[in-house]
């Protein structure tokens, strides 16, 4: 991953600099920022300093690359949370009727849903509700961000839109887990030998088929939860969303080493955490995995 | 009431299938006295679990429909309201179904997945319910029945998780048991355990019992009368001991004939030493016109084989319950 943004074209000292500056001041800040040395210390240098929390200073900025990344996580951390509480209010009612009623209208309707979800592009879904809800009927504003401490008014209208759009693409994924999985878990044996006991329809339902399809659902929860926390570029850029997809985006564009290698970090920690918390949550929910 | 614990009569299951409908059970009719066995015999898709599970409206009702009548208790099961019906499952009618591997939920304690089948039928106490809970397992003979409660099914062997079963579908004193395929999976000395515990609890209870199977060694073993069916009707049913011993279809002589330490020699020579019936059962959706068993059958000794279906008779005139067959070709018994 070092070794990639290295490997980028262009050069960070001169983007930083502008387009008038002379040899000294050039080979000056090429020091500072230590990119005269061989890439393998800059790698050790930098691996050592981040494992103690210190993962350098923004080329661009002169800010600490830790104080950047904290001052966008608030609203990354709200956008990906909307957007998966979004997106399993659509997936779990959705999945569920398609899977009791499979092949009929609602699951066709259904089916059409999320293939239309999962195909359609997020910023075209953007760009259309931003014309619509900002444009036309002037309900919402088009993008930015509030944090809720400020107005939580202008937060909500803010958030609205982005997690729609967010949490309609990961709920589209998750809606065909949900109606595959709960398919599977109606279809097995034990949910006959509850229904056989005499146990009414709603308890049947909840313990035996919804509480074995849970566990699918945790982990492609936990996939999409991973994939919007670690920011959802596009439609952030669309919607001005001061998240780490966008740091992480001009970073690149500025060749900002440091914050692109801090937000690479993050995003593969935040990757690493779910997956142990997904994993955990196994446990808890299937006791054929304990032990 | 007539004193039977479940009266079927004419009971017809035809299900949609992407190949047309299929006629699964064609007509079966056939009563199941107070502590009486009734063992159901026949190959695999001869109709035999579909016809039971028909009669707990366990089908989905979206590809099954079924006709005729199932008086249990003098309330017929396939016209009662579903909520009627669920109140019905467990203390009218408790079943154990063939593979204890799947049976069972895997994610529930046993403890939980036989009081929440208690509680279900009764205003019980959770404490109450997990009392009551702790004794059934005892019953059906699970060592440690306190422990038992907090385990998980995976956490027992298959003759346990069976028991856990037996304990469910007796857990509200059914009068009516019904085993499908009960013992198949498991190994003979654990199937003898389960077949010697329900012969037990069914001589203390009074339970019916409907025993499901394809093994004729179980039937011996247990059943006082037997039901032969084939391509989804029955075609012999009387005692055990006529079944078994003087048997009127060729198709019966045949599953006997299958089994050599249990046969009677075929002494008439219309059942040659017969090791398989050849051939496959019919296919559901594609009945024959005449005998259902005609295409396999060995004998064909009648002109109407091919093109009439056979009336279940009475055939010989021994004392007690009767003993018929459908087939045009009965040969008395000797």
């Amino acid at each position: 991953m070092f070794a990639l943004v290295h490997l980028v074209p262009g050069d960070p000292v001169r983007l930083a600099l502008g387009t008038r500056f002379s040899q000294e001041s050039y080979d000056a800040l090429r020091e500072r920022s230590g990119l005269d040395q061989p890439l393998l210390e800059q790698f050790f240098g930098w691996a050592g300093r981040a494992l103690s929390g210190d993962l350098g200073v923004s080329f661009r900025s002169g800010e600490t690359v830790t104080s950047q990344i904290a001052e966008r996580l608030p609203a990354t951390l709200t956008l990906a949370l909307a957007s998966i509480l979004v997106a399993l209010v659509i997936a779990i009612p959705l999945g569920t009727i398609s899977a009791l009623r499979p092949r009929s209208i609602i699951d066709r309707i259904a089916t059409v849903i999320s293939q239309f979800g999962i195909s359609v592009p997020d910023f075209w879904m953007g760009i259309v509700l931003i014309l619509v809800f900002a444009g036309t009927l002037g309900w919402l504003p088009s993008g930015g961000y509030v944090p809720i401490s400020e107005d939580p008014g202008a937060w909500l209208q803010r958030l609205l839109m982005p997690a729609l759009v967010t949490g309609v693409v990961s709920g589209s994924v998750i809606t065909r887990f949900v109606r595959s999985s709960v398919l599977e878990a109606l279809g097995s044996d034990h949910v006959r030998t509850a229904q056989a006991k005499g146990l009414p329809t709603r308890q049947v339902f909840t313990w035996h088929v919804l509480r074995n399809a849970l566990l699918p659902l945790v982990t492609v929860t936990g996939v999409q939860l991973a994939y919007l926390l670690s920011g959802v570029v596009v439609v952030e850029i669309v919607f001005s969303w001061p998240g780490l997809g966008q740091l992480a985006l001009q970073a690149v564009q500025a060749r900002d080493y440091p914050v692109l290698q801090g937000a690479i970090l993050l995003f593969a920690l935040v990757f690493l955490v779910i997956n142990l918390v997904v994993d955990l949550l196994y446990t808890a929910i299937d006791p054929r995995i304990r032990r | 009431m007539s004193g039977q614990v479940l009266e079927v009569e004419d009971l017809r299951v035809r299900l949609r299938t992407p190949r047309g409908p299929a006629d699964v059970v064609n007509g079966l009719s056939y009563t199941v006295g107070p502590g009486e066995t009734v063992a159901v015999v026949g190959e695999s898709g001869s109709g035999k679990s579909v016809s039971v599970l028909a009669l707990l409206g366990l089908l989905p009702a979206r590809v099954a429909t079924v006709t005729g009548r199932a008086v249990l208790q003098g309330e017929d099961l396939l016209t009662m309201k579903p909520e009627r019906l669920r109140q019905v499952r467990g203390p009218g009618a408790g079943m154990v179904f063939q593979d204890p591997m799947t049976s069972l939920n895997p994610v529930l304690t046993v403890g939980r997945q036989l009081v929440e089948g208690i509680r279900a039928h009764g205003d019980v106490s959770k404490a109450a319910a997990r009392r009551r809970a702790a004794d059934l397992l005892g019953e059906v003979g699970l060592p440690d029945p306190e422990r038992a409660l907090d385990r998980y099914p995976h956490e027992l062997s298959g003759g346990m998780r069976q028991r856990v079963v037996i304990a469910i579908a007796l857990s509200n004193s059914p009068a009516l048991l019904i085993a499908d395929e009960a013992t198949t999976a498991l190994d003979v000395t654990v199937q003898a355990q389960i077949i010697d515990l329900i012969e037990g609890l069914q001589a203390d209870r009074g339970t019916g019992v409907i025993w499901i199977t394809h093994d004729l060694g179980v039937v011996a073993g247990i059943a006082d009368r037997v039901l032969v069916m084939y391509g989804g009707r029955c075609v012999e049913d009387g005692t055990v001991d006529d079944v078994l011993e003087r048997p009127a279809h060729p198709y019966t002589r045949g599953l006997l004939g299958a089994l050599p330490d249990l046969a009677q020699p075929a002494v008439d020579g219309v059942v040659p030493d017969l090791a398989t019936v050849p051939g496959t059962p019919p296919a559901p959706t594609d009945l024959p016109e005449g005998c259902v068993f005609w295409p396999r059958c060995p004998v064909r000794g009648d002109a109407r084989c091919e093109h009439e279906q056979p009336p279940l008779v009475q055939i010989g005139s021994g004392p007690g319950l009767p003993h018929r067959a459908a087939t045009w070709c009965t040969e008395e018994a000797p």
